[in-house]
């Protein structure tokens, strides 16, 4: 009886098979939107990180100001800030952009610190056999510094690049049709909670292989020193 | 081929300069006044306790270290100074590290042809068989695939040389090429020193290898407090040196 | 220029909305106060799991903390707060908060221990062992205080992810910080209240972001 209950509330065969589609299509903003976070926030976070490199006061200044407040602040009060704070000022922009920009600024932020700490941590001798062959300092930054910085904090890249990605589920606040928007939206019409289910089985499959493989790198990483 | 040293060495003709450097850590003064003149094809060799500023000295040559006061100058031209593009200098001027500073992201080859490509410009395919022809130089051709973490110390310390040696520097400087290496492995890397000397390089060495620079150096230079004490060959440096504080470092090495 | 004074930094409202967005920081912290020490203690167990000689205790562990560090935080709170009503079982928003949250911190938590167990060195064990110290005194007194040490920039920057996942706990109408700024905003149509909680959200974590970048910056990795 008590299973009965539960496999009617929580995996409802009808229920399921009705939400199915909307829930794939919700998958499908949800992959979307984490590749362009990812992409964007990536390349922004090591672009200021080699900004920051060039110790210009001013920059340097902007960038950890910058990185400071989007680390500190929660990304929900960012987003509702934007959603419905912008209009105010005449700037409208849909949910999906919202949601895009945010959390692709709020991964800038932390893959700038990241990155800057790889930087800091490669060695100094690095830097100067490098300009010893005549190297630019842009030039030993790009082909010397960087990508071994990049190598060193992949890891910690790749963990927080997986926890800002799945914060996109923040999307169904602001009407994001994601798979936990769709899967709100046909719990209230089904009074049925097999479309949360689904939705968590969704990011399972989505979000699981990223953190096992996250595991294996940071034990590949870790095994093979410094 | 026949030493060119010469007791003041002939400032106008010499292939490295170094005039009056001073240079300081702070308060601290590390060299004080420092003259030295490397002939083209001369290896000099620079002696010195710990602390008496000749790494110093050897990484101002190519600015690694701002000097306070003084110039470095290579054939004639100054480093310092307005208008010098001193990524352009430093391409005259091969240098060779204690901890060989390799990059560990990239193969024997990569570590060659980097600046190769990127400083001088050179199609991939060229910049490749150069750097074939440098790593052949340090007898490491058949290692160009292999990564600085799958080779030896004194592998690695071979590229670095050959790294240095494929700009077809003007001079090289080494600081203290064979001290991080165990002792099995530094013969190979002052064989390749040797080789590179005989092929006519202008080399300043900053090592503690005394046995090398008795047999190889042109010129001994012994350097304490941020000075040079004396200077002369080898035989004279070793066999009968002139100054106190010269007889006290080297008595220390004959034990 | 006027306007967005007007709609972000507007002072007349902030200050009627003070009282309310405070109220709701003394839930926040409560909720932090609850969730932090049971998260960490959680995590420590499933990391002293996670790294047992015992093969089904191992995995079980691991399965537990990459399941819940594959699910967002946001699902399973709706997941409790929505979906367990409907098998009979009402809880409050704060309890739905309280369990979702721990489930989530657990993961993290466990994963930043059990990188710190692992970073102490096996001949401390060794060392601790040769001299007659039980498996438990060899945790407890030698590696858990060395692992401790290695990951506090983690540890606390943990906390911090959990003071900023509060916030989420206003989708289940949880009267926390944000949920008031929120209430506030709508009744005034004006996003003033919001940057009145994102300041306090800064004062609460900026010195605990600071001292982390400080730790950070005296770790070589």
């Amino acid at each position: 009886m008590q299973m009965d209950m539960f496999l009617d509330q929580f995996l409802n065969q009808a229920v399921l098979v009705k939400y199915t589609p909307l829930i794939l299509k919700g998958a499908g903003v949800t992959v979307l939107l984490s590749v362009l976070i990812v992409l964007t926030g990536l390349t922004l976070g090591a672009g200021l990180a080699c900004l920051r490199a060039y110790r210009i006061k001013a920059f340097s200044f902007a960038i950890v100001i910058f990185a400071d407040v989007l680390r500190a602040l929660p990304p929900l009060v960012l987003i509702l800030l934007a959603f419905f704070g912008l209009p105010n000022i005449g700037v409208v922009l849909s949910s999906f952009t919202v949601l895009f920009l945010v959390l692709s600024l709020v991964l800038a932020a932390f893959a700038e610190e990241i990155v800057w700490a790889g930087i800091t941590a490669t060695p100094k001798g690095q830097w100067e056999a490098a300009r010893s062959t005549g190297l630019t300092f842009t030039q030993a930054l790009c082909y010397v510094v960087l990508p071994q910085a990049v190598r060193m904090v992949i890891p910690p890249l790749t963990n927080r690049a997986i926890a800002i990605t799945k914060m996109t589920a923040l999307g169904m606040v602001i009407g994001v049709p994601d798979i936990l928007g769709q899967a709100t939206t046909a719990q209230s019409f089904s009074a049925n909670a097999s479309p949360l289910t689904l939705a968590a089985i969704a990011y399972v499959v989505i979000f699981l292989p990223l953190v096992i493989a996250s595991r294996w790198l940071e034990q590949r990483f870790t095994q093979k020193g410094s | 081929m026949a030493s060119t040293y010469n007791e003041k060495g002939t400032p106008s003709s010499a292939t490295l300069s170094v005039r009056a450097l001073h240079k300081s850590f702070g308060v601290l003064p590390v060299l004080k006044g420092i003259d030295l003149h490397v002939q083209r094809s001369e290896m000099v060799f620079v002696l010195g306790p710990s602390g008496s500023g000749k790494s110093t000295m050897l990484r101002c040559c190519n600015l690694l270290e701002e000097p306070d006061s003084g110039a470095i100058l290579i054939e004639g031209d100054k480093l310092t100074g307005p208008g010098v593009d001193l990524n352009k200098m430093r391409q005259r001027i091969g240098m060779v590290f204690q901890s060989f500073n390799l990059y560990p992201h990239l193969s024997a080859l990569g570590n060659v042809t980097l600046a190769l490509r990127r400083v001088l410009k050179m199609p991939r395919e060229q910049a490749e068989s150069e750097a074939i022809a440098a790593l052949t130089k340090v007898g490491l051709s058949n290692r160009a695939g292999h990564f600085p973490s799958q080779l030896s110390g004194g592998q690695q310390q071979r590229v670095a040389i050959a790294r240095a040696l494929a700009l077809k520097p003007t001079v090289m400087l080494f600081d203290e090429p064979t001290s991080a290496l165990d002792p099995e492995l530094v013969g190979d890397v002052l064989d390749v020193m040797r080789d590179v000397k005989e092929q006519g390089m202008t080399m300043l060495v900053v090592s503690h290898e005394m046995k090398f620079a008795r047999d190889a150096a042109d010129r001994v230079v012994f350097m304490d407090g941020g000075v040079i004490v004396e200077q002369g060959p080898p035989e004279q440096i070793f066999g009968a040196p002139t100054q106190e504080r010269t007889r006290t470092f080297l008595s220390r090495f004959h034990g | 220029m006027e306007a967005i004074i007007q709609q972000f930094f507007n002072i007349e409202i902030m200050i009627k909305a003070l009282p309310l967005v405070l109220k709701g920081l003394g839930v926040t912290l409560l909720i932090c106060a609850v969730v932090i020490p049971l998260g960490a203690l959680g995590g420590l167990f499933a990391a002293i799991a996670s790294v047992s000689k015992n093969r089904a205790v191992r995995w079980t562990a691991i399965g537990f903390v990459d399941l819940f560090r594959a699910i967002p935080p946001l699902v399973l709170l709706i997941f409790i707060y929505a979906g367990l009503p409907f098998a009979g079982i009402q809880i409050s928003p704060f309890v739905a908060v309280a369990v979702g949250f721990f489930l989530n911190n657990s993961a993290y938590f466990a994963e930043v221990f059990r990188a710190g167990i692992l970073s102490v060195p096996k001949g401390q064990t060794e060392a601790a062992r040769s001299t007659g110290m039980t498996q438990g005194q060899t945790l407890f007194w030698v590696t858990l205080p060395q692992a401790v040490r290695n990951v506090l920039p983690d540890l606390l920057s943990n906390v911090v992810e959990v003071v900023k996942l509060t916030s989420l706990a206003s989708v289940v109408s949880l009267g926390e910080m944000l949920h008031a700024a929120g209430l506030v905003r709508s009744l005034t149509y004006n996003a003033s209240p919001l940057v009145l909680a994102a300041g306090l959200y800064l004062v609460l974590l900026w010195p605990l972001i600071r001292l982390i970048s400080r730790f950070e910056r005296k770790i070589d990795t």
